[in-house]
C-alpha cells in the first residue's frame, strides 16, 4: 500500500512531463521547491532544529554554480556538486553557532547569517552581478548531449532526476540508526545525552547535509534558470521553505514535497488571478490546514486513507 | 580503595545559596547504596554533578579512578556512569523498543551509522525488545507511541533505558515517584535483581523502599553528608532522627 503510494507518486511526478507539456518550467520550479523543502525537512521536521537561514545555503548553491558557470566552467553535474559541497561546508562551519545558545538564540543566529550572506552578495558585485543579477550563466548540455532548451524539456527531466536521488538518499538516511538518533534529539535531547549520544555532534553532521541538500537545490535553480538573483539569498525563501513543511507536513520526507508543489503551483495561480493579493490566500490555506489538524496534507491523507 | 564511584569537596552553589556543600563520599564496587534526605537537602542536585548534567563549582567526581569532573553527561555515560530522572525524560514520540533500541545502539557504538538501515540493525534491536519483555512490556506495550502508555510503564522503560546501557554505576533519582505502592515494589525488585557488579545509588523518598534496598545509607541534609551507616545504624542515629523525624517514625525496623 505505501510503496505503491509512493511509486504512484514519482510515476505523476514523471508523468507530468507529458500532462503539462506547457507548465515544464514552473514544474521544474516544483521539483527544486521540493529539494529544499525535503533538505529543511531533515533539518526542522527530523532533528527539530528550526531555522529562519535556509535560504543562505540554498543562495550560496545557486551563486556557486552560477558564477562557476560564467568563469568557464559549465559542465552542470560538477557544477552542481561543488555547489553542494561548498553549502555543506558553509554548513559545519556555522552549524556551532547556531547550535550553541537556546532554541531562540539560534534562531536568531540563522536569521543574522543568512542577512549578512545577502548583503554581501549585494555588496561583491564584482563577482555576483550585485542587484542586477548574476548574467552570462552558460550550462553546458548534459552529459555533453542534451542541451538545455527553451521549453525547459531538459531542465524538468534534470531537476526531477536530482530530486528523486537526493529524496531517496535522505529516505535512506533517515531509516538508519543515524536518522533515529536525530528523531531522539528532537524528542528529547536531556535523555539523548543520558543514553550517551554526543548530541552537538549529531545535530552538526545534520545540519550540514542539510544545507548541502540545500545548495544543490539552489544550484539547479541557477542551472536550469540560467541566472542568478539576489533573490535566492532573500528572507522570504527561508520562510517559504517553512511554509512548505507546514502545509505538507513535517517529520516526513514526503509531506515536503507535497507541500512544494501546492505551494508552488498555489502561488502560480493565486499570483495569475490577483497578483496582487496572492499571499492573502496562501496564508488563509495555511490557516485551514492547521486547523484541520496536525501532519499538514499528508496527516489529511493518512486519515483519509484510514 | 576500590571505590566505582567517588566525590572529594564536591560543592555546587546558586549565586550566594550553597546546594551542595563539600560532600565527599564514595561508592564502593557493587554497592546497593541509598541517599536519603529531606526535601531541599540537595539529593537532585548532587545526582546532576554526578551525572554531569550540573557543572560542579568545585571539587572532583572519580568514576572508576578516574577523574570525571570536567566531562560532559554524555562522555561520562560511555564510562558506564548511568541515570534515571526523577521526572521522566522519554522520547513521546517513540516506542519503547525504538527508544531502548536507540540505547543499545548508542552504547554498542552504532548510533551515528548512516550507511545501514536500522532494520539490518537485527542483534540490537532483538537486545532492546528481550530486556523490554524482562520488564513484562507486552508486544503491544512496546510498540506503542511511549506518550500513550501508563505512568507505570512509563517508569519502567525510564529503569529500561538505564539498563540498555549495561552501566558499571547506576544512579537512580526516585525511580518509583509517582508509581502506585504495588507497581512501585516491582520497579525496585527489577533494580534489585541486577547483577552484583554494578554498583547502585538509591535516591528515594519512599522510607520503606529505602530499607528494602539499601545495605548502606547516606544522608544529606542542607547540601552536606549528615550521616552514613548500615541501615540500623541510621535509624538509631539521633542527628538524623531529629533531622528527619517524622519520616523516620514509619520506617520499619531494619
Amino acid at each position: 500500500m505505501r510503496y505503491a503510494a509512493e511509486v504512484a507518486l514519482w510515476l505523476l511526478a514523471l508523468g507530468s512531463y507529458w500532462l503539462f507539456p506547457d507548465y515544464l518550467g514552473l514544474l521544474a520550479q516544483v521539483w527544486i521547491a521540493a529539494l529544499f523543502a525535503v533538505s529543511l525537512d531533515l533539518l526542522v521536521g527530523y532533528a527539530g532544529v528550526v531555522t529562519l537561514g535556509h535560504a543562505a545555503f540554498f543562495g550560496l548553491g545557486a551563486y556557486v554554480a552560477g558564477i562557476l558557470a560564467v568563469q568557464g566552467w559549465g559542465e552542470p553535474f560538477s557544477g552542481l556538486l561543488l555547489a553542494g559541497l561548498a553549502a555543506a561546508l558553509l554548513g559545519l562551519l556555522t552549524a556551532p553557532l547556531v547550535l550553541r545558545g537556546g532554541e531562540l538564540a539560534g534562531l536568531m543566529v540563522t536569521l543574522g547569517l543568512a542577512l549578512m550572506l545577502y548583503e554581501a552578495a549585494n555588496k561583491a558585485a564584482f563577482l555576483t552581478g550585485g542587484a542586477d543579477g548574476l548574467q552570462g550563466v552558460e550550462i553546458w548540455p548534459l552529459f555533453g548531449r542534451f542541451r538545455f532548451d527553451l521549453y525547459g524539456r531538459i531542465a524538468f527531466l534534470y531537476a526531477l532526476g536530482v530530486l528523486f536521488l537526493c529524496f531517496m538518499a535522505l529516505r535512506f538516511l533517515v531509516a538508519t540508526p543515524f536518522g533515529l538518533a536525530l528523531r531522539g534529539i528532537r524528542g528529547n535531547a536531556l535523555r539523548m545525552a543520558a543514553i550517551g549520544t554526543p548530541v552537538r555532534r549529531r545535530l552538526m553532521a545534520a545540519y550540514a547535509v542539510s544545507a548541502g541538500v540545500a545548495g544543490l537545490a539552489g544550484a539547479l535553480l541557477a542551472q536550469t534558470a540560467q541566472f542568478v538573483s539576489l533573490d535566492v539569498l532573500a528572507f522570504h525563501r527561508s520562510a517559504e521553505g517553512l511554509l512548505m513543511l507546514l502545509i505538507g507536513g513535517l517529520g516526513a520526507l514526503y509531506g515536503a514535497v507535497l507541500g512544494a508543489a501546492a505551494f508552488t503551483v498555489a502561488h502560480h495561480l493565486l499570483a495569475e488571478m490577483t497578483p496582487q493579493f496572492w499571499e492573502f490566500w496562501i496564508g488563509a490555506a495555511l490557516v485551514m490546514l492547521v486547523m484541520l489538524g496536525r501532519g499538514g496534507m499528508l496527516g489529511l491523507l493518512r486519515r483519509l486513507g484510514r | 580503595m576500590n571505590a566505582a564511584l567517588e566525590t572529594r569537596g564536591l560543592t555546587r552553589h546558586f549565586g550566594g545559596f550553597t546546594a551542595v556543600d563539600d560532600v565527599s563520599f564514595s561508592l564502593p564496587a557493587g554497592a546497593r547504596q541509598a541517599l536519603i534526605g529531606p526535601n531541599g537537602a540537595g539529593k537532585t542536585t548532587l545526582v546532576n554533578l554526578l551525572s554531569g548534567a550540573l557543572p560542579a563549582s568545585a571539587g572532583q567526581v572519580v568514576l572508576g579512578g578516574e577523574d570525571v569532573s570536567a566531562l560532559p553527561m554524555h562522555l561520562r555515560v560511555q564510562r558506564g556512569l548511568v541515570r534515571t530522572f526523577q521526572i521522566s525524560q522519554l522520547f513521546a514520540e517513540l516506542s519503547p523498543l525504538e527508544s531502548v533500541t536507540l540505547a543499545v545502539l548508542q552504547r554498542a557504538g552504532r548510533g551515528a551509522v548512516w550507511w545501514r538501515p536500522l532494520r539490518r540493525h537485527r542483534a540490537e534491536q532483538d537486545e532492546a525488545a528481550a530486556l523490554l519483555a524482562r520488564l513484562r512490556f507486552s508486544d503491544a506495550e512496546a510498540t506503542a507511541r511511549t506518550d500513550l502508555l501508563p505512568y507505570g510503564k512509563r517508569r519502567m522503560l525510564e529503569i529500561a533505558l538505564a539498563l540498555a546501557l549495561k552501566p558499571r554505576v547506576l544512579l537512580l533519582d526516585e525511580p518509583a515517584a509517582g508509581v502506585p505502592p504495588g507497581e512501585s515494589r516491582e520497579v525496585l525488585d527489577t533494580v534489585a535483581a541486577l547483577p552484583r557488579d554494578v554498583a547502585i545509588l538509591l535516591i528515594e523518598h519512599d522510607m520503606d523502599l529505602v530499607f528494602r534496598f539499601a545495605e548502606r545509607i547516606t544522608v544529606l541534609a542542607l547540601g552536606a553528608v549528615l550521616a552514613e551507616g548500615t541501615p540500623a545504624g541510621i535509624q538509631r542515629h539521633p542527628a538524623v532522627r531529629e533531622a528527619y523525624l517524622g519520616e523516620m517514625a514509619h520506617a520499619p525496623a531494619a
